[in-house]
Parts: C-alpha cells; sequence; structure tokens
C-alpha cells in the first residue's frame, strides 16, 4: 500500500478496518457504531463489512456497554467500547475504575482486560454542553488504566491498533476537533511505540508539551515563536499513563525551559504530575519554573465562550515568556 | 410458567411434597439418593458459614458474609448447573463455590485480606466475589454473549440480591441480555434485607415483575425449598441454551443472620420475623421428608454431621496455616504487561525496606 493523504477520522477508521480484519476476537461496540457509523462516522462501513456481531449497536447505556465489554473479554474476546462524547462517560465510570482497571489485580492475573475504550474528546467545536470536556486525569489517575491520545494521523492509525493489541485496558482519547484535518497515512511505516512521547520539532530555548487536539496548536506556537526568533521543542505527549518522563527530561535538560499545555483545568491536571516530577528529575536544569496552560477550575463553558477557555498559541505563548522573565 | 408471581414450592415447610405442572417434570430424576446427597451438600454448606463466622468472631478474618437460610438457594441452583456453565456471583455464595468445588480454605482468603480473590474463576467457572452490588449481572451478560458469538450451547447464571435491583448495572444487564436473547439466568436471592433496608424499599412490586418490564420472562420460587430451586434454575438453565435468552429467578427467602459480621440485625428487624422464617428452614424440611421415606435415620445424620465437623476442621487448619503475602507482592498484577512507574515504584520500595533491617 502507498502512504495517500486522509483526515484523522479516517486514519482511526483504517485502523479499526485493520484490527478487525488481523483478529477475530476483535469486536466494536457502542451507541450509533453500525448503520450511522458512530455520530462522528468513525466506524463508517465497518458494520456493513464486519457485520452486526463484530461491529455492534448497543442499547443507550455506558455501564452496559463496558459492563458487557468486561464479560466479552473474559469469553476471550478484545472488545473496543465507543463512548460517543467525552461527557458521556460518566455513567461507566464505575464499571472502568472498579472492574476493568482493577479486575486484573484483584484476580492474582488471572483475569485479563484487553479493553479498548474510545472517547471523542475535548472542545473547540462549537457544541453544547457535555460535548467538549477532557476527563482525562480521572482515568489517568486510576491505577491498572493506561490512558492515550493521538494527535495527528499517523498516530491515529497505528496508536488505535497498538491499544486494542494491548492486554490491559486502554483508554484511547480521540481529538475530536482534529477528526478532519489530513495528513499522511502510510500503511506500511514502522509503528512508533505506544507508551512513548515524541519529540515532533526540535528546539534549544524552551520545550513546548501537548497531546491531543492541543499539539496541532503547539506546532502553530512554535512557528510564531520561531519567526520572534525563539525556538521551541515541541513534544506530542501521546501516552498519559504511563508518562514517557525520559523523553521528556531529556530534552528539558537541553532547554532548561518547560511548558505543559492541555485543555483540562490546570488545578490536579496531567500538567501538575509532570511537572512535579520533571522539577525531582531536572531541578538543576531548569532555568524557571515549569509554566502550565490548560482550561480555568471551571464546569466547560457555553461555545460561545470556549475560545476564552482553551489554550490557544497566545495563551501558550505568553506561557513561555514567563518562562524567562524569571 | 414465567408469567405468573404464584411461588412455585415442590417442599412444603413441614417436609410434604407438591407437584407443579410445568416445574416437577424437571427433577424427575432427583430420587431419593439424589435428595440425600442435595441434603448433605446443605449441611456441609451450613457447617462452612457457621465455621467461617467464628474464625471471623476469633479475630482470623476481617469480616464474613454469613449465608445462613440460603443454602438451598445456592445449593439447588448451583446443583443444577453443567461443569461449562459460568458463574458470576455476588459476595455471599460461598455454597454455589462448594458446590463448583472451589476449596472451602480458599474462599477464606478474600475475607482474611490475603488476597482480593481466592481461586482462579477459570478453573471453576465461577467469578470470585463481586462487592460492587449489580456489577457482577452485566458480565454476565457479555459472557453470554460471548458464548452465542461462539456459537457454543451454553449458559451463564449470575447471582445478587433484593438489593442489587435498585442498582442501574442490573437494570442495563435485563436490558441487553433481553435484546441480544443472551443465554443468561439472572438469579436474585431474595433475603428480604438490604442490609438495614426491607425490600419493600427497594421495590413496591416483586422482583419478578421488575424483570417482566424489561422483557426478561421471570418466576418467583420458594427459595428455601432446593428442589423447586433446582427445578425452575433448570428450567430457565434450559431456555437459555436452546436459545430462548434470559430468565429472571426471584428465589424468595431469608437471611437467618447479620448482613456481614459487622451488621447487627436487632437495630431494624424484629425476633418475630426470624422466628416466622426459623419454621422455613430449608434444611429441616428436607429433613422430614426424607424422614417420611425412611430415607435417614440416626445413624445417617450422624455421619453427615461427622463428615461436615471434618470440612470445617480441615476449614480452620487452612486458614490458620495461610501463607500471607510478602510485602513486595504489593506491585503484583497491577497491569498484564510492563509498566514503568510500577517498575519504579517496586523499586523504590524495596530499597527502602533494605534500609530497614530485617524487614523481608
Amino acid at each position: 500500500m502507498t502512504a495517500t493523504t486522509v483526515p484523522l477520522r479516517k486514519a482511526l477508521n483504517e485502523g479499526l478496518r485493520r484490527a478487525l480484519e488481523d483478529d477475530p476476537k476483535v469486536v466494536l461496540m457502542g451507541e450509533d457504531i453500525g448503520k450511522l457509523g458512530g455520530v462522528f462516522r468513525i466506524t463508517d462501513g465497518l458494520q456493513k463489512d464486519f457485520g452486526p456481531a463484530r461491529v455492534i449497536d448497543t442499547p443507550l447505556a455506558e455501564s452496559g456497554i463496558i459492563g458487557t465489554a468486561v464479560g466479552l473479554a473474559m469469553r476471550g474476546y478484545r472488545p473496543v467500547c465507543e463512548i460517543q462524547f467525552d461527557g458521556f462517560i460518566y455513567p461507566g465510570f464505575d464499571q472502568i475504575v472498579s472492574q476493568v482497571a482493577k479486575l486484573h489485580y484483584r484476580t492474582s492475573g488471572n483475569v485479563k482486560m484487553p479493553i479498548t475504550i474510545r472517547v471523542p474528546f475535548g472542545g473547540g467545536i462549537g457544541a453544547i454542553e457535555h460535548h467538549s470536556e477532557s476527563p482525562e486525569g480521572y482515568f489517568a489517575a486510576t491505577a491498572g488504566l493506561r490512558v492515550v491520545t493521538c494527535g495527528n494521523v499517523g498516530d491515529a492509525y497505528t496508536m488505535i491498533q497498538q491499544a486494542i493489541a494491548s492486554d490491559d485496558p486502554v483508554l484511547f482519547f480521540e481529538p475530536k476537533r482534529r477528526y478532519s484535518e489530513k495528513g499522511q497515512l502510510d500503511p506500511d511505516a514502522e509503528a512508533f511505540p505506544l507508551y512513548k512521547a515524541r519529540v515532533l520539532t526540535q528546539g534549544t530555548d524552551a520545550t513546548l508539551l501537548a497531546y491531543g487536539p492541543l499539539v496541532t496548536t503547539a506546532l502553530r506556537a512554535a512557528e510564531i515563536a520561531a519567526q520572534e526568533g525563539r525556538s521551541l521543542e515541541v513534544i506530542d505527549l501521546r501516552s498519559i499513563s504511563p508518562l514517557d518522563l525520559d523523553t521528556i527530561a531529556e530534552s528539558v535538560r537541553r532547554t532548561g525551559r518547560l511548558v505543559i499545555t492541555h485543555e483540562a483545568p490546570v488545578f490536579l491536571g496531567i500538567g501538575a504530575e509532570i511537572a512535579a516530577r520533571i522539577t525531582e528529575r531536572c531541578f538543576f536544569h531548569l532555568e524557571a519554573p515549569v509554566e502550565r496552560v490548560g482550561g480555568f477550575s471551571l464546569p466547560y463553558p457555553p461555545a460561545k465562550l470556549e475560545e476564552h477557555f482553551l489554550p490557544d498559541a497566545d495563551r501558550i505563548l505568553d506561557a513561555v515568556d514567563r518562562t524567562f522573565a524569571a | 410458567m414465567f408469567d405468573t408471581d404464584d411461588l412455585v414450592q415442590l417442599v412444603t415447610e413441614s417436609g410434604e411434597r407438591r407437584t407443579h405442572p410445568d416445574f416437577s417434570p424437571y427433577v424427575d430424576d432427583i430420587d431419593l439418593p439424589a435428595l440425600r446427597r442435595l441434603y448433605e451438600d446443605l449441611v456441609v454448606v451450613r457447617r462452612i458459614d457457621a465455621e467461617a463466622t467464628a474464625l471471623q468472631r476469633q479475630g482470623e478474618l476481617g469480616l464474613w458474609t454469613p449465608l445462613l437460610g440460603q443454602e438451598a438457594a445456592q445449593v439447588g441452583s448451583a446443583r443444577a448447573l453443567d461443569a461449562d456453565d459460568f458463574v458470576f456471583a455476588s459476595y455471599r455464595e460461598h455454597g454455589v463455590a462448594y458446590c463448583r468445588g472451589v476449596d472451602p480454605t480458599h474462599m477464606l482468603r478474600l475475607w482474611r485480606g490475603s488476597t482480593h480473590s481466592g481461586w482462579n474463576p477459570f478453573e471453576y467457572k465461577m467469578t470470585t466475589p463481586a462487592i460492587i452490588v449489580g456489577s457482577q449481572a452485566l458480565h454476565a451478560t457479555g459472557y453470554g454473549m460471548g458464548m452465542q458469538f461462539d456459537g457454543v450451547t451454553g449458559a451463564v447464571i449470575t447471582y445478587f440480591g433484593d438489593g442489587a435491583t435498585s442498582q442501574g448495572d442490573i437494570s442495563e444487564a435485563f436490558g441487553f441480555a433481553a435484546s441480544f436473547v443472551a443465554p443468561v439466568v439472572f438469579f436474585c436471592q431474595n433475603n428480604q434485607w438490604a442490609i438495614s433496608e426491607p425490600v419493600s424499599l427497594q421495590s413496591p412490586v416483586s422482583i419478578a415483575a421488575r424483570g417482566r418490564g424489561f422483557g426478561v420472562p421471570s418466576v418467583r420460587v420458594d427459595g428455601n425449598d432446593v428442589l423447586a430451586v433446582m427445578a425452575v434454575t433448570r428450567a430457565a438453565l434450559e431456555r437459555a441454551r436452546e436459545g430462548g435468552g434470559p430468565t429472571l429467578i426471584e428465589a424468595v427467602t431469608y437471611r437467618m443472620g447479620p448482613h456481614t459480621t459487622s451488621d447487627d440485625p436487632t437495630r431494624y428487624r424484629p425476633a418475630s420475623l426470624d422466628e416466622e422464617w426459623k419454621a422455613k428452614d430449608p434444611l429441616a424440611r428436607i429433613r422430614v421428608l426424607l424422614a417420611a421415606e425412611d430415607a435417614v435415620d440416626e445413624d445417617y445424620l450422624a455421619q453427615i454431621k461427622a463428615q461436615a465437623d471434618t470440612t470445617a476442621a480441615v476449614l480452620r487448619r487452612g486458614c490458620l496455616e495461610t501463607v500471607e503475602p510478602v510485602p513486595m507482592s504489593l506491585f503484583d498484577n497491577v497491569y498484564a504487561e510492563p509498566h514503568p512507574l510500577v517498575d519504579e515504584e517496586r523499586q523504590r520500595f524495596a530499597a527502602y525496606l533494605d534500609t530497614l533491617e530485617g524487614s523481608h
């Protein structure tokens, strides 16, 4: 196969198709994922090609989706659950946190939970409430779960397959406002390790760490900074749990500055944990305190206000400036 | 046969046989020797439960969930299962675990705090206790869906209590199982009490009526009648295996003891109620029936008691000889695959322990 330019949603669709082809035990489950192809069309055409026993429309019950996935996993299946929107995941929270996350530990390793839970997340699409949230922190804080997110087309294709192949449960957060962004999809490209962060642009003055929907934003911020004569090294975190601290620390030891950005509120966000751990590792290399740029500590605001809530290139660069003012 | 709330009973409180047009045929094969074996199960299960309760009182277990009074509901349903059927249990099914062949000593490990699970679920086709009330019904439904996808003829049974029927997971499990025609038997032990809350607080209608609202055929059975429980469970399993989908069994029974060893039922229910249910004891009625048929005598009863006492003694010894986990096992099995954070914390904790004299 040759490389093509496709939108991120198509890369996910192709990744899911490949997973369904490669392993007969892979089943997709979720609301409206069959004939409709999902509200974001990520599963478009898959039920037609693989049948309703492998691409399963479920009743509208998130706990039911996750809970039956647990039983299917015990029967030897690899369920891939679609949660329709970030803000709809909470009815399934108990099954995820008490069962999916803990069953391997609770059964002394006898019961594996190779379940992937796909969650379109984040704002920026002008949606009504409960459709723009970033709940990744809840899951990253739960031992037993792995949490990853893709920031570009190539990763979308490979990471979803790697997540499905994992014998551990993986929360797979998809940057919904980037679903239409295009990029190169090369099915034959060598896959990057699932739990490693990736340096996207080399830089010397400060490290800018982003994930999911803000990877694109961070790259834009770096372009603007470059025009102003400042060299930013942009890293796509990719894996939120476990964290690839080695890659981040290696960069920070060279640049001496770290700015972390995510849409979720800063307070107790992923950035807090990274800031603490990088401070431990790189204390004598840091020229300034680690800066965090994220959502405010409030419920996700109405769409007309979201541009003020979401970090953008200007707010990120403002934080970069602060690291130089220190 | 699944559309009425009439209580199915094949052995009355006073030990008389009854026939039921729909369900009697399901236990035609239970002759006196077979009934004696069921009685032996009831006696042994009650004895295991009493010993575990005693071990808790003596400080050997952190907690125990006594099943006193619910022996027939558990033995009757568990003895209806095939080896390949899968059991998704709640936390009081020690009698079911016994019938599945689980070593009673292994049942105690969780309650002692030595591990979260006493056995490998796949070895006995029975899960270890689910403490989150109702969660296991969805797991059972998913497993049943998987059996369907695999094209195998089998069934799943899941146990829960009357309190659990108020949980969303039970409703969702009914809905999924009905829509996907999953081979699931929902077995509710309605023991009248969810800790201090009477079943009337959970539902103004019968538990069985709740199932029917989801399109799950439902039956109410005398949960203290081991024969009737076996009959309705066999009927429900047959429906499941033949592609008929889920069935809900409401086994009407009574929790004679506390919810757990930490509970004090005298605070919320009158002793007169306990007395009322004592007259419906699941063991006594079978003993009376067997005696009326000249199938038991004093020697036999003494022999069964001795067998139960031996099981209890083995259980006690096994409990006291439990090999407790070492500190470093804290970090085992958090994940199936290597995880850098777990590795880092394990190494740091080991290094810390090394600084303590004689710690491990």
